[in-house]
């Protein structure tokens, strides 16, 4: 665990997976929760967790240089069901990259259990993990103009539902009618960091 | 009429409502938003005896009108500009009395970028998570002002202030900008680091509330590859692909992909708001407190 300093009152917090960067966060929203820590944003990324708005920078991150991890949170909670028709255009692609037919990129993704590393892009935006590696899949060449708001795309090794519509890069597999967004909701945001997530299909997925 | 409310004569160039902005959602991919030179929007509120947390008028360059259903107690500051009531010249930076039914003309900024409007009772559109401020990167918040828009405005809780003029500070002939380095600054080679504290740069035309750009000597990474995406704060200098380090405003992205090469201290920001295009820019390393 690396802290680095961030202008007078942040701190960034690397850590070495993005399993680490999720149970450093469980674990600093634990301490705010206990008051142990006074922080106004806690922000978990990829690789590390922002601390912004500290009153004694310096003191956290000596504590946090001394600290050890703890282990990963288990996965608990309800999972949130979002429903995916696959029938997004990038799907032949995202096939060919797997190695599978295409109706099996459906089954594999929609039998994974997922989970909210991070947000960002876009309110309501999550970058969910859970698949293997080896289904990894790189960015479009050339991003779209539009991608439709409940477009659900592949980028690297993370899954994200397109709260609105806008300019995108990702693989499209997925079309949902789930509401990622809703500021006159409580919570507005479907997915925050933690939450996890199963995707159904909402129709069979066909035989060929 | 009686009705507490302020019609859109002239949207100007780009006017939006502001206030303290919505920090505390970043982890939901949400900026924090607000005023851009907060102490103006302070000063406009204090004028008009509001709180500080009601929301303003934020001009652009060219200013706006409006006209007021109410009588109304109005203040406005930050970028120096002419002000008008029904074509009649009244104070700057003052508390100024706008009778129901005449036009309050805030016009273009003589120098700076960004005038505040304030209004006794302040602006009450609806809140988004807390806020009312526009944020123009995930659009949360009021659309900006179009001709034709009505304001509600709020009742006015406090009397006005009674001075003639307040002290503020003129708009910068030359920003220069306190960084501490890092978090990301082992990503430039050491003439990069040297050339960002110590090369002039000037404001781009580009610039606008998620961040203020710069034209000038371009950064030179001292390893490839993409950083995976971390949080940002307010006042983050990203460096993309271009080179041109980039100054991260109240609307900024909460996670990025570019290393940050260091940060602008928040007291420095203020000036930023109202910095015009060609604007010199230092950057200058001092030491973290």
């Amino acid at each position: 665990m690396r802290v680095l300093p961030v202008g007078e009152d942040a701190l960034l917090v690397e850590v070495s997976s993005g399993d680490e960067a999720q149970a450093l966060h469980a674990e600093l929203l634990r301490r705010r929760a206990e008051g142990s820590l006074s922080a106004r944003e806690i922000v978990p990324a990829a690789r590390t967790v922002l601390l912004d708005g500290l009153d004694a920078p310096a003191l956290v991150a000596a504590e946090l240089t001394a600290a050890e991890l703890p282990p990963a949170p288990p996965r608990a909670g309800e999972a949130v069901e979002i429903p995916v028709r696959y029938d997004g255009p990038d799907l032949a692609d995202v096939a060919a990259h797997w190695g599978v037919p295409e109706r099996e990129v459906a089954r594999i993704h929609a039998q994974t259990d997922f989970r909210v590393a991070f947000c960002g892009f876009a309110p309501g935006f999550g970058y969910l993990t859970g698949l293997p590696p080896r289904y990894d899949v790189p960015r479009r060449a050339t991003p779209r103009t539009a991608v439709p708001a409940g477009s659900v795309a592949l980028a690297g090794p993370y899954t994200g539902v397109y709260p609105r519509s806008s300019p995108g890069g990702w693989q499209l597999i997925g079309t949902t009618d789930a509401v990622l967004w809703d500021h006159t909701r409580v919570p507005a945001a479907l997915l925050s960091p933690g939450t996890r997530v199963r995707f159904v299909p909402v129709e069979p997925v066909g035989h060929s | 009429m009686t009705d507490r409310a302020l019609a859109v004569v002239r949207a100007g160039a780009l006017t939006t409502v502001q206030d303290l902005g919505r920090p505390g959602h970043a982890h939901l991919g949400v900026p924090r938003s607000g005023a851009l030179d907060r102490p103006a929007a302070d000063l406009v509120n204090r004028l008009v005896g509001n709180p500080p947390a009601a929301a303003v008028l934020e001009t652009t360059l060219n200013g706006c009108a409006v006209r007021p259903r109410t009588t109304v107690t109005v203040a406005v500051a930050g970028a120096p500009c002419r002000v008008t009531v029904d074509g009649r010249p009244v104070a700057w930076d003052a508390p100024v009395h706008v009778p129901a039914g005449a036009l309050l003309d805030v016009g273009p900024a003589v120098s700076g970028v960004r005038s505040y409007v304030g209004v006794c009772g302040g602006i009450t559109v609806e809140r988004v998570l807390g806020s009312r401020s526009t944020d123009l990167l995930s659009g949360l918040g009021p659309p900006p002002l179009t001709d034709g828009t009505v304001l509600p405005l709020g009742r006015p809780t406090g009397a006005h202030a009674r001075v003639d003029v307040a002290p503020q500070p003129a708009p910068p002939a030359e920003l220069v900008l306190r960084v501490t380095l890092g978090p990301r600054d082992g990503w430039f080679t050491p003439e990069a680091v040297r050339a960002f504290v110590s090369r002039p740069y000037r404001v781009s035309p580009a610039s606008n509330r998620i961040g203020l750009r710069t034209e000038g000597p371009a950064l030179e990474r001292a390893r490839p590859g993409e950083l995976p995406s971390e949080g940002m704060v307010l006042g983050a200098v990203q460096v993309p692909p271009d080179g041109r380090p980039v100054v991260f405003l109240a609307d900024h992205p909460t996670t990025g992909g570019y290393p940050v090469i260091a940060v602008v201290r928040a007291a420095d920001l203020p000036a930023v708001a109202q910095a015009v295009p060609g604007t010199p820019v230092r950057f200058v390393a001092v030491r973290r407190r």
